[in-house]
């Protein structure tokens, strides 16, 4: 086990190194995307741009300028004091990335948690009754729902929820995120919307796999067995079929949970104005600075490459058969 | 495997129980195609909405009619000062905004700011049957061009992101060792980007100046460019279980016995293993295009998709938005073309599914899921 913890610790630096490669290629490769011409304003003289250009080193060869980028992201992360140069900032307004991120935390953090833990647990009673009543009315009614519910766009349903319960009737605040700590009533408050609009179609969607996981699941012999030893159907159902019926959305919660923790959920933060890191990430990505969107795919990723180790570790443990090698 | 317990025998999984009900008799000496088929021309829920996806593509691509002969108007033109007869009443297009000259001579914002006139439900003998936009452009023609748009990009990605998923694992699966590496890496590495951010990041980077590299010329405002980030960051969803699939297959006796008659590689992959392959490839092929649809319209708001004044549905919820208390139709309508596309593939997607392969159940889907694509 350790061995394979180590060697997952090992693949998660590849994985992060190759991603960061990735992000700064897709920026060198692009014709338009020489930032000192950018940041030198608009019909800037020709030596202004040079001074640009050698000040932040975009004159050097790109490994180069890779190796000072990824430099300036790690000693960013360190604590302790920051000159002006020696952390990854901002091409456009020249902020602390690093900062940035740390400011979009909590909104994000908020987001992800509060959605998540709406999602799984409607996602798991859905698809409990959903398959309990298979082919009854309750049944078909959530199938139908559930199907609406993946079919939406996000933002669009983001939209129209502001709309109808924050503008035209104001029963929930329109937007804009509260610190926890500021108040704990109006942080629920104004997150109530987001959470439920992020999670309308993972509800849906874990609540299809699971139905279907908990009816194969049924027609096991142990379950069948288990019946026959006299056991009451709940016990039945809530030791034997739930348990196994779990596993693939244990997988799914946690990709999906890593994702919006890493600020994926971008078109959600937007519409309700959370300002977490997915915004950021938005905001930075129109005006093409490489440093944001470097720090956020970074931060973003670290979340993704852990969160899978983890559900391999767990997998291990929720399933005996499956030997991590 | 036993039967289905009756008590729990699940009524809208036409396809499965049709194919419990299938005697052995009745499948001897058929392809799997044709018994597929009689799955699903049973299954009318999944039949009914392919009819609907069709109807909406057929709409769409009659959208040069429409404006032509019965909205009278283009999908950019604007009538910004003309008026409408609705029920035969005028009612201008663009009414209301702009200020006043106050009492101490200021200038005074007019209250009720723009009025844009709303859906007209044929009232207007079809001109803005769906109501006008801030430039005084015909929504429902713009719409039905937007969907074109919409539709192209879905289903170009799809095309793409499929055959290229498809061709990856086929060499990967067949030939394993360092190419499989690669394939499986590179699968891995996409994978772990959020996929919003790769895509917008792909997407805005390309919309700058478009793509000039290695003889390829793309215009910075062309549809290839979504078409092209959508199915690039979406190809580890449909190559990574289509690989898992070949490695076992090539294990099978009957790859090996391809290959004892002499079969090259080229044979082997296109002959037996890709028709192995081809209904779960089909099943993907089916609800990725919903995906995409929904990928577009998020990439389209945010910007980093369909550039104006090319119309798609993402373009035309994100240009609404701001409008939506005095104009909610803007946003309305194209949020709701966008819910019966997806849904009627996603419906007829599992059909299709259940048809091919009633035991493979939610597995295709699940991969299909991807984190985050749509949030």
């Amino acid at each position: 086990m350790t061995a394979f913890i180590l060697r997952r610790l090992l693949g998660m630096v590849l994985v992060l190194f190759l991603v960061s490669v990735l992000v700064f290629v897709i920026f060198i490769v692009v014709p338009g995307g020489d930032p000192a011409s950018r940041m030198a304003g608009k019909n800037p003289t020709r030596q202004n741009v040079i001074n640009i250009r050698h000040k932040w080193g975009f004159d050097r060869p790109f490994y180069v300028q890779y190796y000072e980028m990824m430099k300036k992201a790690v000693t960013g992360v360190l604590p302790g004091p920051h000159g002006q140069y020696d952390v990854l900032r901002s091409f456009q307004n020249q902020t602390d990335v690093v900062q940035q991120i740390k400011r979009g935390m909590p909104a994000t953090f908020s987001l992800a948690i509060g959605a998540g833990i709406i999602w799984l647990t409607f996602g798991i009673i859905v698809g409990t009754i959903a398959a309990v009543t298979a082919g009854g009315l309750s049944d078909r009614g959530i199938t139908i729902l559930a199907l609406i519910g993946i079919s939406m766009p996000v933002f669009w349903l983001g939209i129209v929820s502001r709309y109808f319960l924050a503008e035209k009737n104001s029963w929930f605040p329109d937007g804009e995120y509260v610190p926890l700590t500021q108040s704990p009533v109006q942080w629920a408050y104004h997150l109530i919307l987001p959470w439920f609009v992020l999670a309308v179609l993972f509800i849906g969607f874990y609540g299809r796999v699971l139905r279907s996981n908990i009816l194969d699941t049924i027609n096991e012999d142990y379950v069948r067995t288990a019946k026959a030893k006299g056991l009451s159907p709940k016990t039945v159902m809530r030791k034997h079929v739930l348990r196994n019926s779990m596993i693939p959305i244990v997988t799914l919660f946690g990709l999906d949970f890593a994702a919006v923790l890493g600020g994926g959920a971008i078109l959600t933060e937007t519409v309700f104005d959370l300002h977490g890191v997915g915004q950021y990430a938005a905001e930075s990505v129109g005006d093409l600075d490489l440093p944001p969107i470097m720090g956020v795919t970074l931060y973003g990723a670290f979340f993704i490459v852990l969160f899978s180790a983890i559900i391999d570790v767990l997998y291990a443990f929720l399933d005996p058969r499956i030997r991590p090698t | 495997m036993t039967e289905p317990a009756t008590d729990y025998s699940p009524s809208l999984d036409t396809a499965s129980a049709l194919a419990a009900e299938e005697h052995e008799a009745a499948i001897e000496g058929r392809s799997p195609w044709y018994l597929a088929w009689r799955r699903l021309r049973r299954n009318y829920v999944a039949l009914a909405f392919l009819g609907l996806f069709f109807l909406i593509v057929i709409c769409c691509s009659l959208a040069p009619l429409y404006a032509r002969y019965v909205a009278h108007t283009g999908p950019n033109a604007t009538h910004l000062a003309e008026t409408v007869i609705v029920s035969g009443k005028p009612r201008q297009v663009l009414s209301g905004g702009g200020f006043h000259v106050g009492k101490s001579g200021e200038l005074v914002p007019n209250a009720g700011g723009v009025k844009i006139l709303g859906p007209t439900w044929w009232h207007a003998g079809g001109r803005f049957l769906l109501g006008a936009d801030q430039n005084g452009r015909d929504v429902a023609v713009r719409l039905l061009y937007g969907g074109v748009t919409s539709l192209k990009v879905g289903i170009g990605s799809a095309l793409i992101c499929t055959l290229f998923a498809l061709t990856l694992a086929l060499l990967a699966g067949y030939y394993g060792g360092w190419i499989d590496w690669i394939a499986a890496r590179l699968f891995d590495l996409i994978w772990a980007f959020p996929v919003l951010l790769l895509a917008i990041a792909l997407g805005s980077a390309l919309t700058i100046n478009g793509f000039h590299h290695f003889g390829i010329n793309v215009a910075a405002g062309s549809l290839w460019i979504p078409t092209f980030v959508i199915s690039v960051v979406l190809i580890p969803y449909i190559g990574r279980p289509l690989r898992g699939q070949i490695l076992s297959l090539r294990e099978k006796e009957f790859v090996e016995a391809s290959r004892g008659l002499g079969a090259g590689p080229l044979r082997v992959m296109f002959l037996e293993l890709l028709p192995n392959v081809a209904s779960t490839a089909l099943v993907f092929f089916t609800l990725i295009i919903a995906t995409n649809i929904l990928t577009e319209a998020g990439l389209s708001f945010l910007g980093a998709g369909v550039q104006p004044p090319n119309a798609s549905w993402g373009v035309l919820i994100s240009e609404g938005q701001d409008r939506i208390v005095t104009a909610p139709w803007l946003t309305i309508v194209p949020g709701v073309a966008i819910v019966l596309t997806v849904l009627s593939l996603n419906v007829f997607g599992d059909g299709l599914r259940d048809a091919l392969d009633p035991r493979a159940k939610v597995k295709v889907s699940v991969a299909a899921h991807e984190h985050g694509a749509d949030t």
